[in-house]
C-alpha cells in the first residue's frame, strides 16, 4: 500500500502531463477552443427544449435546467467511459516500451474529461441565472452526486478499459448499452409523467439516473432523494472495488495482447 | 565480540566485490500463443460454444540466473528469437515474470526504442515534458535541462513542429537526448547505436564512452559480437531461452563465433 502510494507520487507529474495532452490536443485544431465545451452542451440544450417542451407539462420548474442537469451528467459519463475504455490500447506503443504505472491511463483520461465537464457547469450556471430558478442552501447537496459521479465513470471505465485489451469489439457493443442508459436516465422526460409505467424497475436499478434526480433536487432547491444517494454511492463504490481488483489482475497481461 | 573485530579487519584485504545492482533467479517468461488470435467477444463465445479455445504455451525464457555488479558492461548475444530482448524487457520493468524473480536495485533508463512515448501530434518542446514525465522525471528538473536537450538534439527550430513531421532520424536524436539527460544509473541498449546520421553517431557515441567512465551499468543486446567486444567486458549467450554460456566477453564473444556463426 505504501509503496503504491509513492510510486503513484513519483508519476503525479506524469498524470499532470497527460491530462494536459488530453485536453491540449483534443482543442488544438479547433477555432472556438475551450469555448466549444460550453457551446455544445448549450446548443443540444436549446434543440431538446425546442423539440420536447411539450413533454414536461405545466409545471413550474424551468425545463432548459431541468434538460441541462441531466445532460451534462450522461455526457461526461458517456466521454469518461468511452475515452478511458480506448485508454489501454491507445497507448499500446508506450505501454511495450517505457514502465510507467498503467492505471495512470484511464486514470488521465477520465479526470481530463471530469475536468471539461467541470468547466461546462458555467453553461448551467448561466442557464440557471437566465431562467431566474431560485438558488436555496440545498444547492450544497450538489457536491455529492458531483463526487459520485467521477467514480462511479472511473470504475466502470477502469472495467471497460481492462476489457478492451482482449476483446476488441467491446467498444460497439459499450456505445449500444451506453444509448440504454442515456434513455433510462430521464434526460428530457419525467419519470411521473410517463403515462403508465410498466417498467419503473429500469430507473431504479439505473446509477447514473439515481445522480442525476439528486442533482437536480440540489438546483431546484428540494432536499436529496436517500434511496437514489446511497443506491449511488454503493453502485460506484462497487464498480470502482471490481475495477480496482480486475485492473490489478490483469494489467500484467496487456502487453500480450495489445 | 572478537569474531566482529576480526571479519571487520578482514574486509578491506579482500578485493571488494562491487554491489549487486541486478539478480535474475531462475526467470521463466511465458507466452500464450494463440495459433489463431481471438481478440473480439463474438469470436470468444463462437470458440467457446465449438470449444476450440486452444492456447498453445511458448516460453521465451527459461531458467535464466545471473547477477550484474555496478559498473559492468553487459553484452547479451544470441540470435533471432533467443529471448534477448524479452529479457531486456522484463528488465526495464514492461514485462512480468511468469517465474522467477528479477531485482533491479537502481534507476533504468531503456534505451529499447527510441522516442515510444512520444505524442506526434504533441510539438518536440512537449514532447520532451511527456518523455520525461513517463521517464519519472520532475517537471523543475526538465525546465532546468531543457536547453541542453534542445542543444544536444541539434533540432533547432523544429522542436516547435509536431513530431508527426519529424524524419526517424530526428525522432530518435530528440528521444536519446531525453533519454541520456539524467546520467541514468543503468542504461539497457537494444541496438541503438546508429542513431541519426554519422555525425549525430559520433556524438551519441560519444556521450555513452562517457557515462561508461563515470562508471554507468550497461546492458546491451546485439547479433554482432563485435560491438560486444568494442563496449563491454562481460556478456552471456541466449538459446531458445536459456542461458547457454556467461563469462568474460572476449572468451564468450570467440566461443559465440565458433560455435553459431561459424558453424553454417
Amino acid at each position: 500500500m505504501l509503496t503504491a502510494f509513492r510510486n503513484f507520487s513519483k508519476y503525479r507529474y506524469l498524470l499532470y502531463e497527460l491530462i494536459k495532452k488530453d485536453i491540449k490536443l483534443k482543442y488544438r485544431s479547433s477555432v472556438l477552443g475551450v469555448l466549444w465545451t460550453l457551446l455544445e452542451p448549450l446548443l443540444t440544450m436549446i434543440v431538446l427544449t425546442v423539440v420536447f417542451s411539450g413533454l414536461l407539462g405545466k409545471g413550474d420548474e424551468s425545463f432548459p435546467v431541468y434538460i441541462l442537469c441531466g445532460r451534462l451528467l450522461y455526457s461526461f459519463f458517456s466521454t469518461g467511459t468511452k475515452t478511458a475504455l480506448k485508454s489501454i490500447r491507445k497507448n499500446a506503443s508506450t505501454i511495450k516500451k517505457v514502465y510507467v504505472p498503467k492505471y495512470m491511463y484511464p486514470l488521465a483520461s477520465t479526470m481530463s474529461s471530469y475536468l471539461m465537464f467541470l468547466i461546462s457547469l458555467i453553461v448551467l450556471v448561466g442557464v440557471v441565472l437566465y431562467e431566474k430558478v431560485t438558488i436555496t442552501t440545498a444547492i450544497i447537496g450538489s457536491i455529492v452526486p458531483l463526487i459520485l459521479v467521477f467514480f462511479l465513470t472511473f470504475g466502470v471505465g477502469l472495467i471497460l478499459s481492462v476489457l478492451d485489451v482482449f476483446f476488441r469489439d467491446l467498444e460497439y457493443l459499450w456505445t449500444v448499452v451506453l444509448m440504454l442508459i442515456m434513455y433510462t436516465c430521464a434526460i428530457f422526460y419525467k419519470v411521473e409523467s410517463l403515462k403508465s409505467i410498466t417498467n419503473e424497475w429500469i430507473f431504479k436499478i439505473n446509477p447514473l439516473y439515481s445522480l442525476i434526480v439528486n442533482f437536480r433536487n440540489a438546483i431546484f432547491g428540494r432536499p436529496l432523494d436517500m434511496y437514489h444517494m446511497w443506491y449511488a454511492m454503493g453502485f460506484s463504490a462497487v464498480v470502482m472495488l471490481i475495477g480496482s481488483f480486475l485492473f490489478y489482475k490483469k494489467q500484467d497481461k496487456f502487453i500480450l495482447y495489445i | 565480540m572478537p569474531e566482529n573485530i576480526v571479519e571487520i579487519q578482514e574486509k578491506p584485504k579482500k578485493k571488494k566485490p562491487k554491489k549487486k545492482v541486478i539478480e535474475v533467479t531462475g526467470l521463466g517468461v511465458k507466452f500464450n500463443m494463440a495459433e489463431q488470435k481471438v481478440d473480439s467477444l463474438k469470436e470468444y463465445f463462437i470458440r467457446l460454444v465449438h470449444r476450440k479455445l486452444k492456447y498453445k504455451e511458448f516460453w521465451a525464457l527459461k531458467d535464466v540466473s545471473f547477477t550484474i555488479r555496478k559498473g559492468d558492461r553487459v553484452g547479451i548475444l544470441g540470435l533471432n528469437g533467443a529471448g534477448k530482448s524479452t529479457l531486456l524487457k522484463v528488465i526495464a520493468g514492461v514485462l512480468k515474470a511468469t517465474e522467477g524473480t528479477v531485482t533491479v536495485k537502481e534507476s533504468v533508463v531503456p534505451l529499447l526504442e527510441l522516442g515510444a512515448g512520444f505524442d506526434k501530434d504533441y510539438t518536440g518542446a512537449e514532447n520532451i515534458y511527456l518523455y520525461g514525465s513517463m521517464l519519472g522525471y520532475k517537471r523543475e528538473f526538465i525546465n532546468e535541462k531543457f536547453d541542453e536537450i534542445v542543444e544536444f538534439s541539434e533540432l533547432g527550430d523544429f522542436i516547435n513542429v509536431p513530431v508527426k513531421n519529424y524524419s526517424s532520424g530526428m525522432r530518435a536524436r530528440l528521444g536519446f537526448s531525453i533519454a541520456t539527460i539524467v546520467d541514468p544509473q543503468i542504461l539497457i541498449l537494444d541496438e541503438v547505436l546508429s542513431v541519426g546520421d554519422a555525425k549525430f553517431k559520433k556524438k551519441s557515441a560519444n556521450k555513452l564512452k562517457k557515462m561508461m567512465k563515470d562508471g554507468v551499468t550497461v546492458l546491451l543486446v546485439s547479433h554482432q559480437s563485435e560491438q560486444v567486444r568494442q563496449i563491454c567486458n562481460k556478456a552471456i549467450i541466449l538459446d531458445h531461452g536459456r542461458l547457454v554460456d556467461s563469462g568474460k566477453a572476449e572468451e564468450v564473444c570467440d566461443r559465440y563465433e565458433e560455435s553459431y556463426i561459424n558453424k553454417k
